[in-house]
């Protein structure tokens, strides 16, 4: 106990120096600013990739947020992103369907691929690319009108009028997202009116509504309580195979139930990314090992 | 409760924490409350009760004066006396009497000294006449006449028979009233199209075209086909007179002088000395009713205010129907689109000073602008004939639309600040799960931010309307008249006449508290169209904010 207190102190950037706990070296040079490899296990490269993320580098003004990170994402899998606070993951999400455009002072250099598709080509539509996507946040953002409404928004947007092909779509994704029984009756009702786990999922069935090539949550069961949380998670399960899922979690048990990829990251760098099993049992990273242990972040 | 003794220790007086407590800014914060309730309140409850009671039938009061004078009426007003104290004069205490005798002294009201006061009494057939021209009568019930033959004499004969013929001559004469103003008028506009329509072919075609002779021809045909269903009206018109004609009511006053009324010009008439309550109930509400709906008459000061509220309505509406559009574009733009930096701020702050530019210049600007820009601009266009013909402008002067227009600046400020504040209100967490679904900015906008600004952009509006409804100053330079019973909207086709002058009830209560002939008699009317100015508004108000609060549980409310 008393030696984790002491690494818990020595991994946090600001207590720096002191290089007795040799674990923490990486994440030490990482503190210190200087560069370092990630670890990318074989069995990553091996998978056929949605998404690759290519020497990616992302600026907020002059601080840096995000350090050349290199990693594909495979196909139809769930890859969870996990990493202390402020390391970067959401960031990284964000970027995927650029929503960090929004933000003013935001810089980026490298790319990201989409299916081969240059994400961040100037030619690229970026409302095209948003529509293959889909994205959770974390705290449930139901529109402000019908449940109907909310899971359509995205074919509404399209300009979709056709009733069957809606009322098709609103069904299939409410059913992808476990929502359907709970909400069959009520439809037409206001969707701010639903539970926040049941927002949730509502907010999932819509991401899901425009089969996305790629879906992004982005913690989305940090606002929820332990029971929505688990239907979300259950949800996640289901999604894998049909879906390939990104998602950033805080929690390390969420991240080795849901996923099947892990990649570990710190102040805006991957340090090791691989098959969750081995991430959680056989890191090839000591810091990777303590973190996924709970003995830092 | 712990049966251990706590440990002693050393801690801060409890006193110390008074500030901490807070306990004198809940008393400063509570007390400035309560003043501005009992301010607001107080104001409310001032003009309610005033404006309440100006219909309440008060008794009569026959005084007889020491040096013989008789004078009858309402005490409206007592003054307690002040004795002599060493340089001070002193006065004796006094009563205003409203007399209602003014062909006879010449005045509408009367300071008696109580000194003065030989005798008061109250008859019981002191009655109260409220006439169509020369204001209230007091006086006793003499006789009633039909032509040279006497009906009934004495008080209470005569006022038998008043009540029994007096609904049906009034009947009458609301009837000829109705022939004059809506079937006569039909007819002076289809008169005055075809005249116009005369003159437009002259305009277009040239003087002594054919065509100028086809429409002269037409017209030739409406006035032949006017002229004869206006005699058919004048033989209506003047057959109900005719019945009308002769008859009469005597009144006999304080002074001794008789006044015969013409039953017809009687509105209503009560002895308030002899009424029970209900009756008094009865006069009340007879008297709310007309004021209500009906026309004004004597100069605003008796009569109704229905054309005032409708132009209040109406205008408001109208204001508030001009000013959300333009509003809540220019919020849209500066909120959503405009990047941020010293020209938005510069905007901003433009846009807040407005709001302190007297509404005079704001009238200023409508009247040259809007009346003499625009309107004239219009009039020239579309309505040359008019203006050639009777050298009447159309859309060139004053008018409903013109005074909503420049309301409608007035309160432009208000709108786009508050609905700036309601979309930076809108979480961000909403327009970002929005377009990661792909949805562009407009859609964004249209779909997610509004619909959920919406409630915040009705605060907006009801705090415009309220502002606006209350304008006086503006409104007397584009459009409101001191009387205009043409209503801006009614029953004619095309319904809504945006270019009629109309009447206002803050520019009636200026109009009749400053303007008015009897100012004595004017006094109670204006807290009556005060209390109906506030709670019209007030209605209007309720209206929007229940409109908001429905929107604002369709839209707003997030339960966790």
């Amino acid at each position: 106990m008393q030696v984790a207190d002491s690494q818990k102190r020595d991994m946090t950037p600001e207590a720096g120096g002191t290089a007795d706990a040799s674990p923490t070296d990486r994440l030490q040079a990482v503190a210190a600013g200087r560069e370092v490899d990630s670890e990318v296990h074989d069995a990553v490269l091996q998978e056929p990739p949605v998404l690759e993320v290519d020497r990616f580098n992302l600026w907020y003004g002059a601080k840096q947020a995000l350090h050349r990170i290199t990693m594909p994402i495979p196909l139809h899998k769930v890859t969870a992103l996990v990493g202390p606070s402020g390391c970067g993951k959401s960031t990284l999400l964000r970027s995927v369907n650029r929503l960090n455009d929004l933000v003013q002072s935001v810089r980026i250099t490298g790319d990201m691929r989409l299916n081969g598709d240059s994400i961040y080509d100037p030619r690229m539509d970026v409302i095209d690319l948003r529509k293959r996507m889909g994205m959770v946040f974390q705290k449930p953002n139901p529109f402000p009108m019908s449940i109907y409404e909310n899971v359509v928004y995205s074919l509404r947007i399209d300009g979709e009028r056709n009733r069957g092909v809606l009322d098709e779509v609103c069904e299939a994704s409410l059913r992808g997202a476990a929502l359907w029984d709970e909400v069959k009756d009520r439809l037409q009702d206001s969707a701010l009116g639903l539970s926040g786990g049941q927002q949730q999922r509502l907010c999932i069935a819509r991401a899901i509504a425009a089969e996305p090539e790629v879906l992004l949550l982005d913690e989305p069961c940090s606002a929820l309580d332990p029971i929505a949380t688990g239907k979300v998670e259950d949800l996640i399960q289901e999604l894998r195979g049909r879906y390939s899922v990104l998602i950033v979690t805080h929690n390390m048990q969420q991240a080795s139930r849901t996923s099947d990829y892990t990649a570990f990251m710190y102040l805006g760098r991957l340090i090791e990314y691989g098959p969750t099993t081995d991430i959680f049992t056989k890191p090839i990273l000591r810091e990777t090992e303590s973190y996924v242990t709970g003995r830092f972040g | 409760m712990s049966s251990e003794r706590p440990r002693q220790r050393r801690r801060r007086s409890a006193h110390a924490t008074l500030a901490a407590h807070g306990e004198p800014w809940v008393w400063i914060t509570a007390g400035s409350l309560a003043l501005t309730i009992v301010m607001i309140v107080g104001l409310l409850a001032f003009i309610a009760v005033r404006g309440a009671a100006t219909f309440w039938p008060v008794p009569l009061e026959l005084v007889h004066l020491a040096d013989g004078r008789r004078v009858l009426g309402e005490v409206t007003q007592r003054e307690a006396g002040m004795a002599p104290r060493g340089e001070v004069a002193g006065r004796p205490a006094r009563r205003l009497l409203r007399s209602g005798d003014f062909a006879a002294t010449g005045t509408h009201s009367e300071w008696i000294d109580d000194s003065a006061i030989a005798d008061t009494s109250r008859p019981e057939w002191a009655t109260v006449v409220e006439r169509m021209e020369g204001g209230r009568l007091h006086g006793f019930p003499r006789r009633l006449l039909h032509g040279a033959e006497v009906v009934a004499e004495g008080p209470a004969a005569t006022w038998e028979a008043f009540c029994r013929e007096h609904p049906a001559a009034r009947r009458r004469l609301h009837e000829v009233r109705h022939i004059d103003k809506v079937e006569r008028g039909t007819l002076q506009r289809e008169l005055r199209a075809a005249r116009l329509a005369v003159v437009r072919a002259g305009l277009d075609s040239g003087a002594g075209s054919p065509q100028e002779a086809a429409a002269a021809e037409s017209a030739g045909q409406v006035v032949a086909r006017v002229t004869a269903e206006e005699k058919k009206l004048d033989e209506r018109t003047a057959a109900l007179r005719e019945r009308n004609a002769g008859w009469g009511i005597e009144f006999e006053t304080a002074s001794g002088a008789v006044t015969a009324v013409p039953m017809d010009a009687v509105v209503r008439g009560w002895q308030p000395n002899r009424l029970s309550v209900a009756g008094r109930l009865g006069v009340y509400a007879s008297r709310w009713a007309e004021f209500l709906a009906d026309d004004p008459r004597e100069a605003n000061s008796a009569g109704g205010v229905f054309p005032a509220i409708w132009g209040t309505v109406v205008m408001t509406l109208m204001m508030a129907l001009l000013v959300a559009p333009f509003g809540v574009l220019a919020a849209l733009y500066l909120r959503e689109y405009a990047s941020r930096g010293p020209v938005t701020t510069a905007v901003r702050v433009a846009i807040n000073n407005l709001a302190g530019v007297p509404s005079i210049v704001y009238g200023a600007f409508g009247l040259g602008f809007f009346c003499y820009g625009l309107g004239a601009g219009i009039d020239e266009l579309f309505f040359k004939a008019s203006l050639v013909a009777d050298g009447q402008p159309t859309f060139g002067t004053g008018g409903l639309l013109w005074a909503s227009l420049t309301l409608a600046l007035l309160t432009l400020p208000v709108v786009i600040v508050a609905t700036e504040e309601a979309l930076s209100a809108v979480p961000n967490s909403m327009r970002e799960g929005s377009y990661a679904c792909g949805a562009g900015k407009w859609q964004t906008i249209r779909r997610i931010v509004l619909p959920r600004a919406l409630p915040g952009i009705m605060t907006g509006l009801i705090l415009a309307m309220a502002r606006g409804a209350g304008e006086v100053a503006p409104l007397m330079l584009v459009g409101v008249k001191k009387l205009a019973l043409d209503l801006p909207v009614d029953g004619t086709f095309p319904f809504v006449h945006p270019e009629r002058e109309f009447m206002h009830l803050a520019y009636l209560i200026y109009d009749v508290g400053f303007q008015s002939p009897d100012s004595q008699a004017a006094r109670p009317m204006v807290f009556t169209i005060t209390f109906l100015l506030v709670a019209i508004i007030a209605l209007l108000n309720v209206a929007a904010i229940w409109v908001r609060s429905r929107l604002r549980r369709r839209y707003v409310s997030q339960q966790f």
